[in-house]
């Protein structure tokens, strides 16, 4: 018989604001010493209230919004009880009965074409601390630093139904929060995570099977290795009768390529959902709402084909720009300075992606001043600066977001001067510095000429329209 | 009568129960699991309080997390006179230790003792004093409130610390927290009988003696009928229990607090620490609580009680479309002894005359051994009335 994987995921994204949920503790505390970000309201104590921080509702609409959902206008905050050393209050404040996003899609694409995801719910939540154990100590110690980190949790219908879907699908997911810089989306700093529902049933039934949850998977290669393995497990025992399939959570040990069940006593238990007294609903009105709704990006596609049909672009130009908001912000900015969308986008995919490869930093991280990398392209253009001094120009840049091209370019004796008598000179003293030079052009070696081309810009420090100066050196060579 | 006591220069001085969180002192919340317990942040209306001049002269104890009749709970142990309970915080105030008293209303204990001591106190509207810094219990009703000598006392101490707090998301904008000061007078008193049945004589002839004070002083008190204020004392029951049993679930032994010495796993460590550190009635209320909230359950009873506070409210602003308040007694006896103490879950009855203000959030004044439960934001007025017509205490 032939069979079909059926897919669910429960995917939660830590929300890049600048604070915690519900307190002024820093949400970045990634590599910190431990407890080094926290306060009596993180940390649970009594007396301290939650005060929601609106950037976490802001980002929990976007997030909505870009993944097609319904903003639920009043959306609610709720407990979430249960025990754990991790969680200081033991309760968690997330959302249960009015999440702020619903019934959303999302497009992906795989070998098999294109296919729509549903999406169920988005709800924002805070996240717990961390449990480090000391195997030498033979003890466990608690870091709250991530206490009440904002997480907004995606929970898609199970439309999913093999590896490559799942990888497509949280591919896309990066790529739409990240363009609405509202996560950054990387499993490998815990910013992403996911969880996976999965059954199996003969395929072309309507009747789901066993339905088992994995937790625990690092990256998208285990998430995959684990849907294949998980799979085959169902299978086996639905055909040989290997074991009886059971609803249960699952722990993913990617080392061994196998997944474990949890033991019950960490699954089971009732939760008591309620709402949070303590947080009023937060009601969206039609002007936040709109706000929102105006700050969000083109998308990805949106903004390839515009580029290739608004600024003539490659479609490869076009789609690599496109990868990244920040490249796309760059590249715009610099071009309603400069003018020129080629240059733009030159400049953007050589100099740029080079200066970003060499600081080791990854698209998303740039904070290049677009409307400045303009200012630079145009004085290059303009003939005003010599294209070596403009690539030490964009790398002072990099380093300052505040540097003005022009104003470094005249400190440091970039600008190309005018001085036509100064080439004039320079051009006089290195011919006569070089008679063999002159003579092997003159007998027919035009490019022996070159060598002295090389001295006259090394002394005019590359000021100097090349153009001018070679002709101007061939004039003075021929009256000679 | 004191946790700690402090001296103190200050011309008014402020007692504080132990609900209220200091950073130099113990706060207990009369409990054995937060005995020892030194917050690291101060509650926002003492901080209000000390800012305007009032100096702290004592912390005071109550009753484990505030919930029974009147302090016989607590860990310090239970506080008498003469063999009758008394409340500790007010009791400060009666014998001129200190001018006020700002404590917690988490289930009318504080209305009870300032009824029986024949002090003054107010519960003021919901959201108007913040509760940041105050040992959470039933955050959806508890108020932070004042007990005092006279109207005036009250509503001095009260201006200081109402207007809205940045650090409680259910505070109110400042404009309605002193509007709560300033608003209306109070003409026309209802008076509920379904309230009175239950109570003893003289909590009856408190009630009478009160309507005619209101008659001389020209208001006008009417009996009326109600089936439904009544009903907030189940509830409120629900509503607390559920909210308590989520609160107190931070307490596990693992972080401060009581920590038993008998584990060996962290189940144990759980475990051991709340049963040995909990009494009796605070670990009914985190099992009812606990069992309201369930998948099973929390449709049909938290869900309901939920509902059932709407139409509470609703009921008293039918009352209020002709009436400026209600009055009812604050307890069904003016003394309660040792004796009334066997039954540990009486405070679970008793409130059926604090629940009403409770689950609404709508203020409540205590004088002369009775209640006025106003409109929202009448607290001002509730306060001129008893000014008025209250003999007791001036």
């Amino acid at each position: 018989m032939r069979y079909e994987t059926v897919i669910g995921l429960e995917v939660h994204c830590e929300l890049a604001t600048d604070s915690k949920i519900f307190c002024s503790c820093s949400a970045h505390s990634y590599g910190a010493e431990p407890n080094s970000h926290v306060c009596p309201a993180c940390c649970g104590m009594p007396g301290m209230l939650p005060v929601v921080n609106k950037r976490v509702v802001d980002y929990g609409m976007k997030a909505g919004l870009m993944l097609n959902c319904h903003i639920n206008r009043v959306t609610t905050f709720d407990k979430k009880s249960y025990y754990y050393p991790d969680l200081p209050a033991a309760y968690q404040t997330t959302q249960w009965f009015a999440p702020v996003a619903v019934n959303g899609l999302v497009e992906i694409e795989t070998s098999k074409g294109k296919k729509n995801v549903r999406i169920k719910q988005i709800h924002m939540e805070e996240d717990a601390g961390k449990l480090v154990h000391d195997i030498r100590e033979d003890t466990t110690h608690v870091d709250f630093n991530r206490t009440s980190v904002p997480l907004i949790e995606i929970v898609s219908q199970p439309d999913l139904s093999s590896a490559e879907e799942v990888e497509a699908y949280l591919e896309r997911l990066k790529t739409l929060l990240r363009y609405a810089r509202v996560a950054e989306c990387e499993m490998a700093h815990g910013t992403m995570r996911c969880d996976v529902n999965l059954s199996v049933r003969p395929e072309g039934s309507d009747k789901l099977g066993v339905r088992t949850e994995m937790k625990n998977m690092n990256s998208i290669e285990a998430i995959k290795r684990a849907i294949e393995y998980e799979t085959s497990r169902h299978i086996d025992a639905i055909e040989n009768g290997t074991e009886v399939l059971v609803q249960e959570t699952r722990r993913w040990d990617d080392i061994k390529g196998k997944s474990y069940a949890m033991r019950s006593k960490e699954t089971a238990g009732d939760y008591r959902y309620f709402p949070d007294p303590n947080v009023m609903p937060v009601v969206i009105d039609d002007k936040w709402f709109d706000e929102i709704s105006e700050s969000l990006p083109e998308f990805p596609e949106v903004k390839r084909e515009r580029y290739m049909s608004e600024y003539g672009l490659s479609e490869y130009d076009s789609e690599q720009l496109a990868k990244s908001i920040a490249l796309c912000e760059c590249f715009e900015d610099a071009y309603s300075v400069c003018g020129s969308a080629k240059d733009a986008a030159n400049w953007m995919l050589s100099e740029v992606m080079s200066n970003l490869n060499a600081r080791q930093m990854t698209y998303d991280m740039l904070t290049l001043n677009g409307k400045a990398l303009g200012e630079l392209i145009t004085l290059v253009v303009d003939g005003k600066v010599g294209r070596a001094n403009a690539k030490k120009i964009l790398n002072a840049m990099f380093d300052d977001a505040s540097v003005s091209p022009a104003e470094y370019a005249e400190k440091n004796g970039f600008v190309i001067s005018n001085d036509t008598g100064l080439m004039d000179s320079v051009i006089k003293t290195m011919v006569a510095a070089d008679p063999k030079a002159v003579a092997d052009y003159k007998s027919g070696k035009e490019k022996a000429i070159m060598a002295i081309y090389g001295k006259c810009m090394k002394e005019l420090k590359g000021n100097c329209d090349p153009q001018t100066l070679r002709t101007k050196l061939i004039e003075y060579i021929n009256s000679l | 009568m004191y946790t700690v006591k402090f001296d103190t220069d200050a011309k008014l001085k402020v007692v504080a129960d132990s609900m209220i969180l200091t950073t130099d002192s113990e706060t207990n919340a009369g409990s054995k699991m937060l005995k020892g317990y030194k917050s690291l942040l101060e509650s926002e209306a003492l901080l209000k309080l000390k800012a305007a001049g009032y100096g702290l002269c004592g912390k005071t104890p109550v009753g484990e997390f505030a919930i029974d009749l009147l302090g016989e709970t607590s860990v310090d142990g239970a506080y008498t006179k003469d063999g009758a309970l008394m409340l500790a915080s007010a009791d400060a105030v009666k014998t001129g230790d200190a001018d006020i008293a700002l404590v917690l209303d988490v289930n009318g204990s504080v209305r009870r003792g300032t009824a029986q001591s024949g002090l003054i106190s107010v519960k003021p509207t919901y959201g108007t004093v913040s509760r940041y810094g105050t040992v959470p219990v039933a955050c959806s009703g508890e108020t932070v409130s004042l007990i005092g000598k006279t109207a005036e006392d009250c509503k001095n101490a009260l201006s200081v610390i109402s207007g809205h707090d940045d650090k409680d998301g259910t505070s109110l904008s400042d404009e309605l927290c002193k509007s709560a000061l300033s608003c209306g007078s109070v003409k026309r008193i209802a008076v509920l009988k379904s309230m009175t049945e239950g109570a003893d004589s003289c909590v009856k002839a408190k009630i009478d003696a009160f309507v005619n004070a209101l008659k001389e002083n020209g208001i006008e008190a009417c009996e009326i009928d109600d089936t439904v204020i009544v009903k907030s004392r189940a509830a409120w029951n629900i509503l607390m229990s559920a909210e308590l049993c989520n609160n107190v679930s931070r307490y596990d032994g693992v972080k401060y607090g009581y920590r038993t010495e008998n584990f060996t796993n962290l189940d144990e460590l759980y475990t051991n620490s709340r049963t040995e550190a909990f009494g009796q009635l605070l670990k009914t209320a985190i099992l009812f609580g606990s069992d309201t909230l369930s998948t099973e359950n929390y449709m049909k009873v938290y869900d309901k009680a939920l509902r059932v506070r709407r139409v509470v409210l609703e009921a008293f602003n039918k009352i209020f479309g002709e009436f400026d308040a209600v009055l009812m007694p604050a307890c069904s006896k003016m003394v309660y002894t040792e004796k009334d103490t066997e039954n540990k879950f009486l405070s679970y009855t008793e409130n059926l005359y604090t629940a009403p203000a409770s689950i609404t959030g709508l203020p409540a004044v205590v004088a002369c051994g009775v209640q006025l439960v106003g409109k929202a934001f009448s607290e001002g007025a509730l306060l001129d009335t008893v000014n008025a017509v209250c003999k007791e205490g001036k």
